[in-house]
């Protein structure tokens, strides 16, 4: 008993130090400079349109595990819901030319892509899915992005641990063919579970930068001054990365 | 002669510093969701192979649940270490040191000559003349080196999504996602087990010039 005490004392040690060097200046400049090294070492062996492994229906889960936010806490979501969503708006704003707004109608109607991929979770869990939806880039060159947005910010309606979801990605995963605005899994109308009428798709990323009960689209030159500055509900709340590649 | 190069030493202390970050700041990020699976997918717990006990504290880095933080550390960590690896493999190349020291001869390979370097062991003989290392000596080293390590970069990068598009074989040959996430997680205790059995061993055949060697480089036996 005494080795194993001397054991956890000693690990106890070494992440307390750990924890030090992450708390300070340095230490966490260091952390998130990692992060950047990976992205752009992603940026660099993928070919920008490099496309993540596509599968067949027979590779589908058998469910999709609907995580974090499982539905939307208002009156006009319940409502909305019943109804099958005839007055839910997604706005095409910010740094662009014609700031635009889509009925779920009007969504359906684009050129639609169908695509069944996998969908990693941060916490390590897998499911695999088929989504369908108009490309972003279809969405945003609708609008006229503007040349000095360098980000695309996602609204949604739905409210975690008291604070509303929020994302961002760059301009390199929003023009991305596979990063497209579903209304549909497996061939029927978004789950509640999943963000239902609308949620992003970023394949190429972890799960918590596919938001849903998506309600608009921004451009924006910088992350900065908004919400919590780092881009992301999860970002903000409890320093998880930005890039979520790896 | 020095009995551990420079570059062998640098990298000795670099790279257990690199496997404790990775694996104490590991069993943080495994505590966030504590099934595996094999395959492409895999989230319910009904599905799982192994149900993986929740690591205290003690054992992860930060020393209480933190998945952002402990992914943080095994991003920022996983760097020197693939890199360390990727160096040393290279220079053991060159310097003909993996051909001398390292590789295991046709000969060690027969069962009569392996019982025997275990009873060595058991009687805790280290003495080996004539080679730097005896058989089972190169076989772990072997074995971490040429095996566990590299395969814990390669399942790293394998459940990457960011990676993925540019090596997706990556993931085929481990078969699947979540096969690669798993085989991550049995590597790593494997290397583990390495590390407890190499901090024994080492407390076996005299720690204080062990150590010693280690750090000053030692001399050669003649």
């Amino acid at each position: 008993m005494k080795r194993r005490n001397l054991i956890a004392g000693m690990a106890g040690l070494f992440a307390a130090g750990c924890s030090k060097v992450a708390d300070s200046k340095a230490g966490s400049a260091l952390l998130s400079a990692a992060e950047d090294w990976h992205r752009k070492a992603h940026r660099a062996l993928a070919n920008r349109q490099a496309l993540a492994p596509e599968f067949t229906r027979a590779d589908l889960s058998p469910t999709f595990r609907g995580n974090g936010s499982l539905t939307v806490d208002t009156p006009f979501y319940r409502e909305q819901l019943a109804s099958g969503f005839p007055d839910w708006r997604l706005e095409v704003t910010g740094l662009v030319a014609t700031p635009l707004t889509f009925s779920l109608e009007n969504i359906r109607r684009l050129p639609q892509r169908t695509q069944i991929t996998r969908h990693d979770c941060v916490e390590g869990w897998s499911a695999i899915g088929e989504w369908t939806g108009p490309q972003l880039s279809l969405l945003l060159d609708a609008a006229g992005v503007l040349p000095e947005a360098n980000f695309i910010l996602f609204r949604c309606a739905d409210t975690l641990h008291g604070h509303r979801y929020y994302e961002s990605i760059d301009m390199v995963d929003a023009y991305h063919p596979q990063t497209i605005v579903a209304h549909m899994l497996n061939g029927e109308p978004l789950p509640e579970k999943n963000g239902a009428p609308l949620r992003m798709r970023v394949e190429r990323q972890l799960g918590y930068k596919h938001p849903k009960y998506l309600t608009a689209i921004e451009a924006v030159a910088t992350l900065d001054g908004i919400e919590g500055g780092k881009g992301g509900f999860w970002e903000d709340q409890y320093g998880y990365q930005w890039y979520a590649g790896m | 002669m020095k009995r551990h190069s420079l570059l062998t030493r640098l990298w000795h202390w670099l790279n257990a510093l690199c496997v404790i970050v990775l694996f104490m700041s590991g069993l943080n990020i495994s505590n966030a969701h504590r099934y595996l699976y094999w395959g492409n997918y895999g989230f319910d717990p009904a599905d799982a192979w192994l149900v993986v006990p929740r690591f205290p504290g003690w054992m992860t880095i930060p020393g209480y649940y933190d998945l952002a933080g402990a992914r943080g550390w095994h991003m920022l960590i996983a760097w020197p270490f693939a890199l360390g690896l990727l160096a040393m493999w290279i220079a053991m190349l060159l310097s003909r040191h993996f051909w001398r020291d390292l590789r295991t001869t046709c000969a060690e390979w027969k069962p009569a000559a392996i019982w025997r370097d275990i009873v060595q062991h058991m009687k805790l003989d280290f003495s080996h003349p004539g080679a730097k290392y005896n058989f089972l000596q190169k076989l772990a080293y072997g074995l971490v080196l040429g095996v566990f390590l590299p395969l814990m970069i390669f399942t790293g990068m394998a459940i990457s999504p960011g990676l993925e598009p540019a090596a997706p074989w990556l993931v085929e040959i481990f078969g699947g996602r979540q096969s690669a996430r798993s085989i991550h997680f049995i590597v790593a205790w494997g290397t583990c087990a390495f590390f407890l059995v190499h901090i024994a061993l080492v407390l076996l055949s005299g720690p204080v010039g062990q150590l010693r060697d280690m750090i000053t480089g030692g001399r050669r036996e003649a």
